[in-house]
C-alpha cells in the first residue's frame, strides 16, 4: 500500500538517492554493462587489441568440454549442498521443536557456524582431512580408508560438500524451526485425537505445511552453493585435484585472473547472471503461490 | 506435546546432542589445536586433549612471528582491516538504503518506481558474477589497496533498502499528519520518527551486514595486492602453503579462532535480532 500523504519537494529526493545510485550505476550497472560487452570481445592476453566476436565466446563455452564438466560439477555438488543440508536442518529442527526444554540451548550451539567466514570453514575442514596430519584422515586410515583429497577427485568433492553443508546448516535450521513454530499446535492435537501417530502427522500435516520454507531454502542453497562457496573451494581444494571441484565461480575466478581470457571470463559471468535471475524468478513465482496448500 | 512419549523426548535429546557434537567438533579441534606445538601436530594422531602453548601460539599469530613457509602478515593487523571494512559496510549500506528507501516511500518524484526497481534488481546479481568488470572500474578509480576499494562495491547491493521500504509501508500515516500539522520538514520527520522506529530493523541489519563484511574472501582477494591491506579471511588462507608439513598449523588455527570470534561474538550476543533480521531479510 502507498503512502497517501507524501512530503513535497522538487529537489529533496534526488538528494536523498543520489549516494544510492551513484553507487550501483558506478560498481553495479557499468561493470554489468561491461561483462555484457566483453562476453562479446576477444582481446589477447596483453590487452593490444580489441575485436568484436559476436557470440563466439559463448559457442567455444558450449564446446568446451572443461566448461561442460564444470556445469556438471556445479550442478552435483549444489545439488548435494541444497539436499543434505536441508535434509539434516529439517531433522534437527524437527526435534528441536518437539522437546519441551532446552530449545534455546540447542539453537544457540547451533548456529554459530553461520558466523564462520566460508574461507575459515575450508581450512577447518581442510586441516580435519589433511592427508598426513589430519585427525579425521588419520582416523579412516586406521579404518582402512586411504583418504587423500589431493589425489582423489571424490574424496576432494566429499570435502567442499561437508564444508559447506555445515557452513549453511544454522541457517537453514533457523528457518525451519521458525516454520515449525508458526504451525497451528491445534491442528497437531487434532490429528492426535484422531489416532494419528508422530511419524504420520509429521508427514501428513508438518511437512506440507513447511513446504513454502522448504522451497523458499532449496532455492536459497542453490544459490549459495553457486556462489557462496567460492571461499571454501579456493581455501580447501582450489578447484583440484584436476578439475574435480572447479565450480562455475571458481572457473569465472580462474580463467579471468589466473588465466587472463577476459572474453571467456565475461561470458562465463553473463551465463551465471542468467541462472541467478532464472532461480530468483522461479522463487517468486513458486514463493507467490504458496506452493502446493 | 500433545501426548507423553518418553523414548521420544529421549530420541529427540540423543539426536539433537549428536548434532551438536558433529557441529561443534570442528571448532573443538581447532581450539585443540591452536594450543599444541607444530611438531606436535605434524605427527599424527594429534592429542585431542588441551596442549599447553595456548599463549606462545596466540601470541605469534597476533605478531606475526610464526615459522612456516607460508605468508607471516601480523593478525593483529588484519583484523583491524576486517573490523573497518565490516563496520563501513553495515554503517554504509544502512545509511544508504535508509535515505533512498525514504525518498521512495514519502517521496512522489518522476521515475521513482524505475529507480525502485533499478535498485530491486541489484538483488539478484551476487559481486562474485561481475567481478571482472568491478574489478577493472575500481582499478580505474585507483582504489586497489584502499579501504573504499575494499568496501564501497560491496555496499552496491540492495537487500537494505528494500527492507526498510517494506518497514516504512507499515509506519501509520497518522504520524506523518501529525508531524506536518506540528510543523516537522521532511528531514525532521526522518530524523526524528522513522529513524527511531526503525532501530530494530537497523540493529538487525547490522549483524547481517557485519557478518557479510567480515567474512568476505573473493573481493578482497582480487583488490588487495598489499599485505597491510589483506583481511584476516585472505591473510588465514595466504599462510597455508607448500604441504601439510610445512604448514605452521598451530599459528594457523590460532588465526582461525581468532578470525572466527569476532562474528561469532556479534551473533552470540545479538541473537534474538540476527534471528529475526535474517528471517525477515529473506521474506
Amino acid at each position: 500500500m502507498e503512502k497517501r500523504v507524501v512530503f513535497r519537494s522538487p529537489w529533496l529526493p534526488w538528494v536523498l538517492m543520489a549516494p544510492q545510485l551513484t553507487v550501483i550505476a558506478v560498481f553495479f550497472f557499468w561493470p554489468a554493462a561491461q561483462a555484457l560487452l566483453q562476453s562479446l570481445q576477444q582481446s589477447d592476453a596483453f590487452g593490444g587489441s580489441v575485436e568484436w566476436v559476436g557470440l563466439e565466446n559463448f559457442r567455444n563455452l558450449w564446446n568446451d568440454p572443461g566448461y561442460l564438466a564444470s556445469f556438471y560439477t556445479t550442478a552435483l555438488f549444489s545439488s548435494l549442498v541444497a539436499v543434505l543440508g536441508i535434509g539434516l536442518s529439517l531433522l534437527l529442527a524437527v526435534f528441536a521443536d518437539r522437546i519441551v526444554k532446552g530449545t534455546l540451548v540447542y539453537t544457540t550451539l547451533l548456529i554459530w557456524p553461520y558466523a564462520v567466514a566460508p574461507a575459515v570453514a575450508g581450512v577447518l575442514w581442510l586441516f580435519m582431512f589433511a592427508p598426513s596430519v589430519g585427525v579425521l584422515s588419520y582416523a579412516l586410515r586406521s579404518l582402512g580408508v586411504d583418504w587423500n583429497h589431493l589425489l582423489n577427485g571424490t574424496h576432494a568433492m566429499t570435502l567442499v560438500v561437508m564444508a559447506a553443508v555445515w557452513k549453511q546448516i544454522s541457517y537453514n535450521f533457523l528457518f525451519f524451526l521458525a516454520g515449525l513454530q508458526s504451525i497451528p499446535k491445534s491442528l497437531i492435537e487434532a490429528a492426535a485425537i484422531d489416532g494419528a501417530r508422530p511419524w504420520r502427522r509429521f508427514w501428513t500435516i508438518v511437512f506440507p505445511l513447511l513446504s513454502p520454507t522448504t522451497f523458499f531454502l532449496l532455492v536459497i542453497n542453490m544459490v549459495y552453493a553457486f556462489f557462496d562457496t567460492f571461499a571454501i573451494v579456493d581455501a580447501a581444494t582450489q578447484g583440484g585435484p584436476g578439475k574435480e571441484t572447479s565450480i562455475l565461480v571458481y572457473k569465472v575466478y580462474y580463467d579471468g585472473f589466473k588465466a587472463m581470457d577476459q572474453g571467456s571470463s565475461a561470458a562465463q559471468s553473463v551465463v551465471l547472471m542468467v541462472i541467478v535471475v532464472a532461480l530468483t524468478v522461479v522463487q517468486f513465482r513458486f514463493v507467490e503461490k504458496k506452493v502446493n496448500y | 506435546m500433545v501426548e507423553r512419549t518418553p523414548w521420544l523426548d529421549a530420541l529427540s535429546h540423543a539426536i539433537l546432542i549428536l548434532g551438536v557434537s558433529v557441529v561443534a567438533f570442528p571448532l573443538y579441534l581447532t581450539l585443540v589445536a591452536s594450543t599444541h606445538t607444530s611438531s606436535d601436530i605434524v605427527h599424527p594422531p594429534m592429542s585431542l586433549w588441551p596442549g599447553s602453548h595456548l599463549i606462545d601460539n596466540y601470541r605469534a599469530a597476533w605478531n606475526g612471528t610464526g615459522g612456516g613457509n607460508g605468508s607471516k602478515a601480523p593478525v593483529g593487523q588484519m583484523m583491524m582491516v576486517s573490523l573497518i571494512s565490516a563496520l563501513v559496510i553495515a554503517v554504509g549500506k544502512i545509511t544508504i538504503s535508509l535515505l533512498s528507501a525514504f525518498a521512495i516511500v514519502y517521496f512522489r518524484f518522476p521515475g521513482r518506481m524505475f529507480f525502485f526497481w533499478a535498485i530491486f534488481i541489484t538483488l539478484m546479481l551476487p559481486v562474485e558474477v561481475r567481478i571482472g568488470p568491478t574489478y577493472q572500474v575500481v582499478a580505474d578509480l585507483g582504489l586497489l589497496n584502499s579501504y573504499a576499494g575494499l568496501t564501497v562495491p560491496l555496499i552496491a547491493s540492495a537487500t537494505a533498502t528494500f527492507l526498510f521500504r517494506q518497514f516504512f509501508l507499515t509506519v501509520p500515516e497518522e504520524l506523518l499528519e501529525a508531524a506536518r500539522m506540528d510543523g516537522a520538514g521532511p528531514m525532521r520527520f526522518f530524523r526524528d520518527v522513522l529513524v527511531p522506529l526503525s532501530r530494530t530493523s537497523i540493529a538487525a541489519l547490522f549483524v547481517i551486514q557485519f557478518i557479510y563484511g567480515w567474512n568476505q574472501y573473493l573481493w578482497p582477494l582480487l583488490v588487495t595486492t598489499n599485505e597491510n591491506m589483506y583481511p584476516v579471511v585472505i591473510g588465514i588462507k595466504r599462510m597455508i602453503s607448500g604441504g601439510d608439513a610445512q604448514t605452521e598449523w598451530s599459528v594457523v588455527m590460532a588465526t582461525a579462532v581468532l578470525a572466527m570470534l569476532p562474528p561469532a561474538l556479534v551473533v552470540m550476543l545479538m541473537q534474538k535480532w540476527f534471528v529475526k533480521g535474517l528471517v525477515d531479510t529473506e521474506k
